[in-house]
């Protein structure tokens, strides 16, 4: 059973009426009831295609967060071989909010970072729900340094509503760890791509974001604050969410109008969620894509090249 | 009513208000004493009694902090305004004028090129005043401008930071300031010149999670509150009561977060040296060295 946002009860409701007519079909109904269906099934994905077309920000929020959407672990099956996760990060211990190791992507080693949310009630504990602690952004620090000693690039998946906010997280520095986590991604030598892939919350999402080449999926979300947060204390009103989404501009359309991403990757119709495959396989090719850019560049330029991209954006809007 | 009350009593209170303004003393936040607000402005706006730092204007301390209170101001390049186009109870284009306005500021961050005991160096000063010292566009453009200065200058670079977070108007744009001020410190730092940050109350959110961390120095004022996620944030997380003291400068340097936690009325001094080790500059001052006593 597909878990409908609210907004799709239409769809859910054509798509109800058609997949009736299919069943009565295969119990050996009139055989017009097949036209039926297919004039039902046709109609459904023309206004899917439409509604999607047309998201509201806080549309797209919801589709961003939605429990089906493909989310790290999806796209290393599909897209990464021989991947070895590394765990922890050898002062505190392992975050697994952050997923990161080495792999092949399309042949050649990658390094692939970031988080991951879960996709059930057991696994999402387990992920702390993609909101890391200083230990993940330490373990992704790490990483980075060692892939920049092996001359590997590095792919950044991020999906996370923001850093972990609680007690152990600030006692052992999660100001500092980010900051940190900032300041590797820009001193790396070899390229590296982020892909928002869902929610990019906040500083918990620049932390692995900071990129040679930054994507966001069609309807993801990128912002210095989640709609509620912003809500809660520009209104102080957490239910003004909506409202709050819209004025942040927080979709892709908006951003790469303002300079501060490089390329929107087209999700399948109805969002990611509706054909993850797809979807993953949308973004394989634009990372492949993105990564040539770099080739036969020095370390020297690859880090100027993304000083110079970053201390432009908002020069000229 | 008679002339009494009509005539009078306001003369006399007109008399009185003059002579008592809503700001002649102040109350300190943490005993509630009340001081006289010249007395606590003499101190450094530390109130005599509890030691209580209150916010130090950022103009009395570029002054407090260079030698004769004379400094250069470093300019910044524009910024667009308001690029969302962003309302809130009040248009974000109106806030700004109001600010500046008020507090005579252009922006949150102002930086001074001048000399501290002798030594050349360069300071940028966070003020809380101007829309809770948040970091946008502004103040991103104005610590960049401030770092390579220091570079241009060779000199050694101070911040005294305060901010409540992002600046919420700007949006994506103010958490672009933390990558933007980043490569700005990395620039700093291959110039060899020691990166020192003072952290003040508050400093929140993104400005603690970029160039606040990153110096080669940490040192806070007394009580600061230094944190990522604000206090009112984590409690509604987790729903349980924050530990005494939890967040403010002495629990940052309990957990190795801040070198040292430095009265304001040390600071200067404990700068100076600082500033003067790590560019190992000769000391001078008026007193012989022993090579001269023994000669």
């Amino acid at each position: 059973m597909r878990a409908y946002l609210d907004f799709e009860k239409p769809i859910a409701e054509l798509e109800a009426k058609a997949s009736e007519l299919r069943s009565m079909l295969e119990k050996g109904s009139a055989a017009s009831l097949g036209d039926e269906a297919r004039r039902l099934e046709i109609k459904a994905y023309q206004s899917l295609k439409e509604l999607y077309a047309g998201l509201s920000p806080w549309q797209k929020t919801q589709v961003a967060r939605h429990p089906e959407r493909p989310h790290f672990t999806n796209y290393i099956e599909h897209l990464i071989e021989d991947f070895v996760p590394l765990a922890g990060d050898r002062a505190f211990g392992e975050d697994e909010a952050i997923i990161g190791g080495f792999g092949r992507f399309r042949g050649q080693s990658i390094c692939v970072i970031g988080q991951e949310k879960g996709s059930d009630t057991e696994s999402r504990l387990r992920h702390n729900f993609g909101m890391a602690k200083p230990e993940g952004y330490r373990k992704a620090i790490r990483l980075m340094e060692l892939a920049d000693r092996f001359d590997i690039p590095v792919l950044a998946l991020v999906d996370t509503a923001g850093a972990y906010p609680g007690i152990g997280a600030e006692e052992r520095g999660q100001a500092e760890a980010i900051a940190r986590s900032t300041e590797a991604c820009l001193q790396l030598g070899v390229p590296n791509i982020s892909v928002i892939i869902g929610e990019g919350g906040s500083g918990g999402a620049i932390a692995i974001a900071t990129a040679s080449h930054v994507m966001m999926l069609e309807h993801a979300i990128y912002s210095v604050i989640s709609p509620e947060g912003a809500a809660s204390i520009l209104w102080r009103d957490g239910t003004r969410a909506q409202e709050a989404a819209v004025s942040m501009k927080i979709t892709a359309q908006d951003l790469i109008k303002f300079g501060v991403i490089d390329q929107i990757v087209v999700e399948p119709a109805g969002g990611a969620h509706r054909d993850p495959a797809k979807a993953v396989s949308h973004a394989g090719k634009a990372i492949a894509a993105a990564l040539t850019q770099f080739t036969g560049k020095s370390k020297e330029e690859i880090r100027e090249l993304r000083a110079a991209k970053f201390l432009a954006i908002g020069r000229k809007v | 009513m008679n002339w009494i009350t009509s005539i009078v009593r306001p003369k006399i209170q007109s008399l009185l208000r003059r002579e008592t303004p809503d700001n002649l003393w102040i109350k300190c936040p943490e005993t509630g004493q009340m001081v006289f607000h010249k007395d606590v402005e003499q101190n450094l706006n530390v109130i005599p009694g509890s030691g209580y730092h209150m916010r130090m204007p950022s103009d009395a301390r570029l002054k407090h902090m260079f030698d004769g209170g004379q400094f250069d101001e470093i300019k910044v390049r524009d910024v667009p305004t308001d690029p969302l186009k962003f309302k809130d109870a009040k248009r974000y284009t109106d806030r700004l004028k109001d600010a500046r306005t008020r507090t005579g500021m252009h922006e949150c961050v102002r930086t001074g090129y001048g000399t501290l005991d002798g030594t050349p160096v360069t300071i940028s000063v966070q003020d809380s005043d101007f829309i809770l010292g948040s970091l946008g566009m502004g103040a991103g453009e104005a610590i960049i401008a401030g770092m390579e200065e220091a570079v241009r200058r060779g000199t050694g670079y101070i911040i005294f930071t305060a901010s409540g977070g992002a600046r919420m108007q700007e949006g994506i744009f103010s958490l672009m300031q933390l990558p933007r001020t980043t490569v700005a410190v990395q620039r700093l730092k291959l110039s060899k010149k020691p990166y020192i940050v003072v952290l003040t109350n508050p400093t929140t959110g993104g400005v603690t999670a970029s160039y606040a961390m990153l110096g080669d120095v940490h040192i806070a004022e007394p009580g600061a509150l230094i944190c990522f996620a604000g206090p009112r944030v984590i409690e509604a997380t987790i729903r349980e009561k924050l530990p005494e003291g939890f967040q403010r400068a002495e629990y940052l340097k309990d957990h190795g977060m801040v070198d040292m936690v430095v009265p304001r009325k040390d600071m200067r001094s404990t700068l100076s040296t600082l500033l003067n080790v790590l560019t190992k500059t000769p000391k001078i001052n008026n007193l012989a060295s022993p090579d001269q006593d023994a000669a």
